[in-house]
């Protein structure tokens, strides 16, 4: 499968990449050969084998449900560009 | 055109955990900003969610209640996309294995036909955080967050396209919200975004198998709301479609105060989410004794409740299924059945006088003045003939606003019941023989005449004659002597 400058400039503004229009092309070649080698794969007869979700061989552990983290909201609102009356400020999004 | 609405719906219920689902921090409503959000909330480099075994548990509960097969192994999903209360660039949910499968619902609807709502799944998923729009942030032009909200657990329960009109749509949340409180995973608070629900709206010719195109109405937190906002959205369709115009599947917006809904075009592109398992949390596995526990103390669940109710004390469908709308309500109903011994009139009484007092003081019934012991003592008087049903309304009503027990309000205001047949007979041959131009009309058969003499004897006992034998004294004495 093969991807072209449209799909990669997709891609980039899906993940919020900005990408030189220069790389592109290099993108797409590098993109492509990952996909090639899942087209690969696919080839392969998996008829019976449980679609793996995790390369660890183990299950979730589970936490007790208890409040176990206090308020550190100064600390972390330290590094924040920009807080007021404890909020985030980010520029304004509008629905 | 004739044409046929289809609706399906996702509603999100937030699971009562106290902490979130992947952190330690508390999930209490009404925080100070971002005074509960950790640092796994806050997606800060490092860190590792850890699932919280309540969250789990409380779905496991709502998978059983609904007859659905909870998966001995699902799997967490990355949902990715962009918005700044979504700290971490992505949402965990449950995509391709979700904890909860196929089930199904019963609502009842308003002329007492039981309809099944399938339920496709339900899986688990962290909330986003809150965005805070005022222009007086910091100087204009920003967007404040709020991260509480981040990461606490919800319950997102996605149905099949089984509903036909506002109304089943409707009566479906409201079943969904009765369940989730009913089995005690979720307070239900709408007002608190506890509850929200995502309207699938589409329309197709009456006959046409194939669905029509769809539009998403999100975030709809009230039954009232919901009515109006697929109301609204069946027109609208329905105008665009009949002027010769093409639907776009697409997302809306309810506005409540314009009583529209309005198209979020800027969601749009954000609908390539690129869901992949997420490496962080492993395979959920759940042993055959973990989900015997979560389920070990269901109660008796609603829909078998008002079966019995129906079968046991012989209401119909739709009484039933409003004694049932709350454990509190069918515990309140029960009670009063047992001791008056009279489930008929239980019924009528709840449905009626205490549901229309309840309403009009918008009280649940957990907070009502009247408590079912005392509304039995009440239907005991009625039953052995103390009190007639108007009487009864008066005692009901002093016990309302707390003069005590229906014995001593009906002592204390001399309202026991007229059925002394002696006093009742000279009472009433006292009002025909000072009536006689009435008792000729009624005589020459204007039956309406019958009614003046029930109100003058009526006025004359101040209410308190018994409405049968009055009239059995009436007919016999106005009827024409020969």
């Amino acid at each position: 499968m093969s991807l072209d400058a449209s799909d990669i400039e997709k891609i980039a503004h899906l993940a919020r990449l900005a990408i030189a229009p220069e790389s592109i092309e290099r993108y797409a070649v590098d993109l492509s050969n990952i996909l090639d080698l899942v087209a690969r794969m696919d080839a392969i007869d998996t008829t019976g084998v449980t679609p793996m979700a995790h390369p660890l061989h183990m299950s979730q552990r589970l936490r007790a449900d208890r409040v176990v983290d206090s308020d550190q909201r100064e600390l972390f609102q330290s590094i924040a560009p920009l807080t007021e009356d404890g909020l985030y400020l980010v520029p304004k999004v509008i629905d | 055109m004739q044409w046929e609405t289809v609706i399906g719906l996702e509603i999100h219920t937030q699971l009562a955990t106290r902490s979130k689902i992947f952190s330690g921090a508390a999930t209490a409503f009404g925080a100070a900003p971002n005074s509960q959000a950790c640092a796994i909330d806050l997606g800060l480099p490092g860190v590792l969610p850890v699932l919280n075994a309540e969250a789990v548990r409380l779905a496991v509960r709502f998978g059983k209640a609904i007859g659905a097969s909870v998966a001995h192994r699902s799997v967490f999903a990355r949902k990715n996309y962009f918005y700044p209360d979504l700290p971490k660039g992505y949402q965990i949910s449950q995509y391709e294995l979700p904890i909860v499968g196929e089930g199904q619902v019963q609502i009842v609807l308003a002329d007492g036909t039981v309809k099944s709502i399938g339920v496709t799944r339900a899986h688990l998923e962290e909330d986003a955080g809150k965005s805070l729009h005022d222009d007086r942030l910091g100087g204009g032009g920003y967007s404040g967050i709020d991260l509480n909200r981040a990461g606490t657990p919800l319950l997102e329960i996605v149905s099949e396209p089984d509903m036909r009109s506002p109304q089943e749509a409707v009566a479906y949340a409201r079943k969904i919200h009765q369940l989730v409180r009913w089995i005690g995973i979720s307070d239900g608070n709408m007002q608190e975004g506890s509850f929200r629900i995502d309207a699938n709206v589409s329309i197709r010719p009456h006959g046409q198998m194939r669905f029509g195109t769809r539009a998403e109405i999100k975030n709809i937190n009230s039954f009232r709301f919901l009515e109006r906002a697929i109301q609204f959205e069946v027109e609208r369709q329905i105008e665009v479609l009949e002027g010769g115009g093409t639907l776009v599947q697409e997302t809306r917006l309810y506005d409540a105060e314009r009583d529209e809904t309005r198209s979020m075009r800027s969601k749009e592109e954000a609908h390539d989410y690129r869901y992949f398992p997420d490496p962080d949390l492993l395979p959920l596995e759940l042993d055959a004794a973990f989900i015997v526990d979560a389920v070990a103390d269901l109660p008796e669940l609603p829909d078998v409740k008002r079966e019995r109710f129906h079968t046991q004390y012989d209401l119909g469908e739709y009484d039933a299924s409003q004694l049932t709308a709350s454990r509190e309500l069918a515990d309140y109903f029960e009670t009063v059945a047992r001791a008056s011994g009279e489930p008929k009139l239980a019924a009528n009484w709840i449905n009626g006088e205490l549901a229309a007092a309840l309403n009009r003081a918008e009280l649940e019934i957990g907070q009502s003045p009247v408590s079912a012991e005392r509304l039995a003592d009440l239907l005991k008087r009625i039953l052995d003939g103390t009190l007639s049903g108007k009487l009864a309304k008066q005692v009901f009503e002093a016990m309302w606003s707390g003069a005590g027990d229906a014995d001593q309000i009906i002592e204390e205001q001399g309202l026991r019941q007229i059925t002394d047949s002696g006093a009742l007979e000279t009472m009433i041959a006292a009002i025909v023989a000072a009536n006689p131009a009435q008792v000729e009309q009624y005589r020459a058969g204007k039956d309406k005449v019958f009614g003046f003499f029930v109100g003058q004897v009526m006025k004359e006992s101040k209410g308190k004659a018994n409405p049968q034998q009055v009239n059995a004294i009436l007919k016999r004495m106005l009827a024409p002597s020969d």
